[in-house]
């Protein structure tokens, strides 16, 4: 775990972040070919303008409380709290969202923003496909075209999803460069995105890229914490203890954790994957892992070798399978207001089944992975405390998988 | 024009275009160093200096975000093979044993140049011999660290312009770069649509006037016809995915790597010198 930092050491203002060239501190800014720069140059004017008027404001929140179905519930996970012994622990359920995973916040704001600008087509990358799924759905829901790109390696464990995407008119491009996984989707989309430069909207889906992208996605994503802010008092009267998200790119995470920022009560945790361990080099963990550099458009912890090489990620969560991080996510760690712990596939495995045993709820292995820390968390904060997990997503698109590391045949 | 970088008596790559402009482009060679491996790819440079007046040499990364195919695999091979960042000024720093005329611009992307520091990156790499850096991911903006270091090591900074650069971001592109301004004439990754010349000729103009610098064009030059029409309107021709295509066929059918890729250097910068003939 981190030293922890003093408060005064830290921003007084956390919606100041990110400044004018989209940095979180060291962290973050605008690191694109000079092709795509008037495009992400006009993106950051067309959201700051949309993100102030109340008119986009509104419609957005019209379609998460008709389509998405948000307010998502806080439900306190009353039996895996006394298995556990120790905090209570309530699950943001953001599972229970249309699509099954908190991905469609996001697609949703970004659709109604692409819409404003005038684009006639959308792009996407995806990893376990809930990012690709959410893509297409919305772009169903409003008439556009929608290619998504995935690693080939995860259209193979993927095959639930991909059909999904296709059921929603989406055209799926396996994209085989590289280690065939997220990264590769990414460095495809934006292929894509620089040949096609005046029709095509690029739907990134999580917090990170160039600027605006991980502070858009955060903010479409703080509807997560905000909520749980409300409903934790209702249910509590009082904050939470810890917030805790599991985090790939980190999406989940920052939309959790960015309205709890400057309450220095509230501790917050990010479960990084390490795969088949820290000490091999097949995980995912780029902040306990890594080190600083840039990819996809910023400046961030990346795992990389000594030669600035970006490095494959490994883990057992398509989600999660990332050698990067949001940069928000790199600041909060270096100032210590986040600490970062990590979780191997064999412990997510554990905790994929105990939440399905004891909750009823199967979840995503990405919110796997954050529930496997929950022994140590509520040991921590102990009797009378209170810790709220994001779900994350649903974890029917992970049956196969789960089934081939436990032996099994469905 | 204060803005304008020019170092005394100006670099290799200054006098280049000082010495030849005034009658025809200059033809620039692009290979990925490394490529198929690296004795080989110090040969193609070796051999590539009898036709080019450039030579732009790839620095492989692992995620080439701008490029095509061509240009992806080549970096694949280049790291399959264990080049390094060291092994890139290696053989820049061996070609300058036995030439020192030709200019080389490094063309990469920037965490591998990150990662090694910018300036000990400036500084090695232009003991080595090298005459300018090409960083497609490091726009202006993000630029500062690095344009310092190359500038305190008297390299040139050669910027992209493309299509989308607007007038309103043109004073920022053309600001602090040297060299040559880089046109690349397609919305597009490289070696996957083609040039048109009658396109080109407005924003050369342009971009010109704007830096007061020669501008180069590439990203969708294959063949030597578009070469020589592209070489009428542009102080240089960047031809890259064509020559690293003859890597890869030649590699594939074990014929002789370096014979294949200077028999078509040949023809292209043939086609670039000669396009101007009576026209001038």
């Amino acid at each position: 775990m981190n030293a922890p930092v003093s408060p005064t050491e830290r921003p007084n203002d956390w919606s100041a972040y990110p400044d004018a060239k989209g940095r979180f501190g060291g962290y973050g800014g605008l690191y694109v070919a000079e092709t795509l720069m008037p495009l992400v140059l006009e993106l950051d004017r067309a959201y700051t303008e949309a993100k102030n008027d109340p008119a986009f404001q509104k419609e957005l929140r019209g379609y998460l409380t008709h389509y998405v179905g948000r307010p998502s519930p806080l439900y306190f996970a009353e039996r895996l709290s006394k298995h556990l012994g120790g905090a209570k622990i309530y699950f943001k359920r953001e599972e229970l969202n249309h699509t099954g995973a908190h991905k469609i916040n996001n697609c949703m704001g970004q659709i109604l923003l692409a819409q404003r600008m005038g684009k006639t087509r959308i792009i996407a990358e995806t990893g376990a496909g809930q990012h690709g799924v959410a893509s297409a759905t919305v772009t169903a829901r409003f008439g556009l075209p929608c290619v998504v790109y995935m690693g080939a390696v995860d259209v193979a464990r993927q095959k639930p999803n991909v059909f999904r995407m296709n059921l929603l008119g989406a055209e799926v491009r396996p994209v085989t460069s590289g280690a065939a996984t997220l990264k590769d989707a990414m460095n495809e989309a934006m292929r894509d995105w620089v040949t096609n430069v005046a029709d095509t909207y690029y739907m990134i889906g999580t917090a990170a890229g160039p600027h605006p992208y991980p502070a858009m996605v955060r903010d479409f994503q703080a509807v997560i914490g905000s909520e749980t802010r409300e409903q934790i008092q209702e249910l509590e009267g009082r904050l939470p203890d810890a917030v805790v998200a599991c985090v790939g790119g980190g999406s989940n995470a920052i939309g959790m954790f960015h309205p709890f920022l400057a309450d220095e009560s509230v501790k917050i945790y990010g479960v990084e994957a390490s795969g088949h361990g820290l000490d091999t080099d097949k995980h995912a963990a780029s902040l306990t892992g890594g080190r600083p550099g840039v990819l996809h458009g910023n400046k961030t912890y990346l795992l990389q070798d000594d030669d600035g090489q970006i490095l494959d990620a490994h883990s057992i969560s398509a989600g999660l399978d990332y050698p990067g991080i949001g940069p928000e996510h790199s600041f909060l760690h270096d100032i210590g207001r986040a600490q970062y712990l990590t979780c191997t596939d064999d412990e997510a495995l554990k905790a994929f089944q105990l939440c399905a045993e004891l909750e009823g709820i199967i979840p995503a292995l990405e919110s796997a992975h954050a529930l496997a820390k929950l022994p140590q968390l509520a040991k921590e904060i102990g009797e009378g405390g209170v810790i709220v997990l994001c779900l994350s997503g649903r974890g029917d698109k992970d049956i196969f998988t789960v089934a081939d590391a436990l032996g099994r045949t469905i | 024009m204060g803005e304008l970088m020019s170092y005394r008596d100006g670099t290799r790559l200054e006098r280049a275009f000082q010495r030849e402009n005034d009658h025809r482009a200059l033809f620039v060679a692009y290979i990925m160093a490394g490529d198929p491996d690296l004795e080989t790819s110090f040969e193609l440079l070796t051999g590539l200096a009898e036709h080019a007046d450039v030579i732009e040499l790839g620095m492989p990364f692992s995620d080439p975000m701008a490029e095509g195919p061509t240009i992806q695999l080549a970096s694949q091979r280049s790291l399959a093979a264990g080049t390094k960042m060291r092994d890139v000024l290696g053989i820049v720093r061996r070609f300058r044993e036995t030439n020192t005329v030709t200019p080389i611009v490094l063309m990469g992307y920037l965490n591998p140049v990150l990662s090694y520091g910018f300036e000990s990156f400036a500084n090695d790499a232009s003991d080595a011999g090298a005459d300018g850096v090409i960083i497609v991911d490091c726009p202006p903006e993000e630029a500062d660290a690095l344009t310092d270091a190359l500038e305190a090591a008297k390299m040139n900074l050669i910027r992209l312009a493309t299509p989308t650069t607007d007038d309103a971001r043109l004073p920022a592109v053309v600001k602090r770069t040297s060299g040559f301004i880089y046109y690349v004439s397609v919305a597009g990754v490289t070696g996957v649509l083609e040039a048109d010349a009658d396109a080109v000729r407005g924003p050369v103009e342009r971009l010109r006037a704007a830096s007061g610098l020669p501008v180069a064009v590439g990203f969708g030059i294959k063949t030597p016809e578009r070469a020589a029409e592209v070489a009428r309107v542009a102080d240089g021709v960047v031809v890259g995915s064509a020559l690293v295509d003859e890597i890869a066929s030649a590699a594939k059918l074990n014929e002789n790597v370096t014979q294949k890729v200077l028999s078509k250097a040949s023809e292209l910068a043939k086609a670039v010198r000669s396009a101007r003939v009576g026209t001038a």
